[in-house]
């Protein structure tokens, strides 16, 4: 009964490999989940969207507003649509039809021939700011497409500037959202399938009166804990192949870093959502509890980790409380490897959080479950 | 003497402000069947726990085959065979692939060989591919208790076994039991069936928490020194009603067209049964059941 028997722990996987085979439905969540997932975030989000629909309305005919309209559609952004009346440009605003609408004031071209730099009016539709933020921004460029069109004394002088900036967008150049969104997901998945599945496996052997069954039989706690948590190892890089597989093959994702690597560092982030997930069976006394318990871990890990909202842009507290969750950390791990083609050192400052957290959690799960067992 | 298999002395269990078992002392020697009885909640499933040490006593002490159920609980279970009140195996696992579990736990020898004997002997066989959770409610415990005794314990601890199975599946249920004890093996067996506990070599009888009363079925039935009248009539149950509340009359109960009283006092019977003279009444001998009712009513009305 000292140690662990490699006998008792083989008929144990025995088990929950068969148990895990013969749940269909979680076959298919463990692939379909992260494919589906994968899926809508490559085609169905995009964070920098074009073509928005927008309104133009014209007070008199003017000579000026074709460049203007070509100029606007040749962005990518606004899918322009000509409004009779006011009435009707506010309407199509207020109800969403049309996210911007442009207001030409009378006597523009007059204005503009004299020099009087008239303003045009852009009402946007704000209340989501992320669809509307590129397409604004565009609009600093649009306004010298008049240029070519207007007597010379009109032109405007150009400005001769000391310096300028060039962007280099390295890493992802087209800015591909999917890009952004792989890492991430990887992380994600990895969390609710191998927290989530631990979690509820461990809890449904209590709410079905098993594990006074299995506590009755000569096993240790370990064997029992190590038979439950092996599986979903498995499963994790099940997952994690899956997901790198599907996105280099149809996203087209770029693996610059050691895969190797990406492996191992991913095998600590299971650990500690293994660990994690043992915990939260430890302290809670049925399946619905313990599935509360992953959910509430779960939120913090979509909107604190950078995984839907840029880190940077979060107050410096809501920061802290992203470092102590490993799926931070995991997702620049991930992104560091597979879009910057770093190595090793790289990633060394990410992962002893992770390992951190796994000890401290594990410790929690072996005090809770020293006493519960009696 | 005979060697004793469960020697255990003043256990007391409390969970919370809820004292479970009281002083409870038990001796079962080598070969006994065992009959646990009591009503709901008098404390026989948390004895059972505690005598294969998955709950530990408050107070008290003892031996289960001569190991302590304190530091030793790790030898028990090793020789023990505990199937508990609900099915505690898989029930997405197969007959076999449940034996199979339990072989490579025990970390048993030839454990196929294990698996095929114990299937040919609860005749399992035709079963050993079907999910345990489809197997209908006798054939379930039939398999727990094929399960529990793989490993070839010295000791059964089976806590209502029969619960809600068939009258034939229990019968055959209890030869297997007895055969088994033939073997040498000794088993506690909890139970609310009366027919089982006259299987039984000895009776306990618990009630909230403590032993009333044990023995051989006999010797329950006639330390009681109860006293039973029975009378076949048309409206007994309009009489049963009016007779219970008669002084001396501990428990009157209706069978069909028969009307049973019982007492310890046999003038205050006497006098009960002579205020109903249309009915032709007749001494008869005390069951087990009587004796029970009797206890429990006399723990209810301290005298």
């Amino acid at each position: 009964m000292n140690g662990i028997s490699f006998k008792r722990l083989y008929a144990l996987l025995r088990k929950e490999w068969i148990q895990v085979r013969r749940d269909p439905m979680t076959l298919r969540l463990i692939i379909a989940l992260p494919v589906m997932q994968l899926f809508l975030f490559g085609y169905a989000i995009n964070t920098n969207p074009h073509n928005l629909p927008t309104g133009l309305l014209v007070s008199e005919p003017t000579k000026y507003e074709r460049a203007i309209v070509t100029a606007l559609q040749n962005t990518g952004y606004y899918d322009i649509k000509l409004y009779s009346s006011e009435a009707d440009a506010e309407r199509a605003l207020v109800t969403g039809e049309a996210l911007f609408v442009i207001n030409v004031p009378p006597n523009f071209d007059r204005s503009v021939d004299r020099g009087e730099q008239p303003s045009i009016l852009i009402d946007a539709d704000a209340t989501d700011p992320s669809a509307i933020g590129n397409a604004t921004a565009a609009l600093g460029a649009v306004a010298n497409v008049l240029a070519r069109d207007l007597p010379p004394n009109q032109q405007p002088q150009p400005t001769s500037t000391p310096f300028q900036f060039v962007v280099h967008a390295r890493y992802n150049p087209e800015q591909l959202t999917v890009l952004n969104v792989v890492p991430g997901l990887i992380c994600v998945v990895l969390t609710m399938s191998t927290l989530l599945m631990t979690t509820l496996s461990i809890t449904r052997e209590r709410e079905r009166g098993t594990m006074e069954n299995l506590i009755a039989m000569p096993v240790q706690p370990i064997e029992i804990m190590l038979a439950k948590v092996v599986p979903f190892i498995g499963i994790g890089y099940l997952q994690t192949i899956t997901i790198l597989l599907v996105s280099a093959v149809v996203f087209h994702l770029p693996i610059r870093g050691s895969v190797p690597l990406l492996l191992l560092a991913l095998g600590l982030f299971i650990a500690g959502n293994l660990a994690l997930g043992l915990t939260f069976s430890t302290v809670s006394s049925n399946q619905m509890q313990a599935q509360q318990l992953a959910q509430f871990s779960l939120l913090p890990s979509l909107i604190l980790s950078g995984f839907i909202f840029p880190f940077r842009g979060m107050p410096i507290w809501a920061q802290w409380l992203g470092e102590l969750l490993p799926t931070t950390h995991a997702i620049r791990i991930v992104r560091s490897l597979l879009l910057k083609g770093n190595g090793a050192a790289a990633i060394a400052p990410e992962l002893w959080p992770i390992a951190a957290f796994t000890l401290v959690v594990m410790g929690v799960a072996v005090w809770f479950y020293r006493e519960t067992l009696d | 003497m005979t060697e004793l298999v469960i020697d255990v002395r003043d256990l007391h269990k409390k969970f919370g402000e809820r004292h479970v078992v009281k002083s409870l002392s038990l001796q079962v020697s080598r070969g006994e069947i065992c009959g646990f009885l009591g009503a709901n909640g008098s404390g026989k499933t948390t004895t059972i726990r505690m005598l294969c040490g998955l709950l530990a006593p408050d107070s008290g002490e003892g031996t289960c085959l001569e190991h302590d159920i304190r530091r030793e609980a790790a030898q028990i279970r090793r020789q023990t065979g505990y199937m508990t009140q609900k099915f505690s195996y898989y029930e997405d696992l197969t007959a076999k692939e449940n034996l199979e579990l339990v072989a490579g736990v025990y970390e048993m020898h030839d454990q196929k060989a294990a698996v095929r004997d114990i299937m040919e002997r609860m005749n399992l066989g035709r079963y050993e591919n079907q999910l345990a959770g489809h197997l209908s409610g006798g054939w379930k415990q039939r398999l727990a208790l094929a399960a529990c005794v793989l490993h070839r314990p010295k000791l059964l601890l089976l806590d209502e076994p029969t619960a809600g199975v068939d009258a034939k599946a229990r019968r055959e249920f209890w030869d297997l039991i007895h055969d088994m004890a033939s073997e040498g093996l000794t088993v506690l067996v909890s139970t609310h069936y009366m027919d089982e506990a006259e299987r039984c070599n000895r009776i306990v009888y618990l009630a909230d928490g403590h032993i009333v009363v044990q023995g051989s079925a006999d010797e329950v039935v006639n330390s009681a020194g109860l006293v039973v009248y029975e009378a076949i009539g048309d409206r007994v149950d309009e009489v049963s009603r009016r007779i219970r509340r008669a002084p001396g009359v501990e428990a009157a109960a209706v069978f069909g067209h028969a009307l049973r009283i019982a007492g310890a006092d046999r003038a205050a019977l006497q006098r009960a049964i002579d205020s109903f003279p249309e009915f032709s009444w007749h001494e008869t001998e005390p069951r087990l059941e009587d004796v029970f009712i009797h206890q429990l009513a006399a723990k209810e009305t301290p005298q």
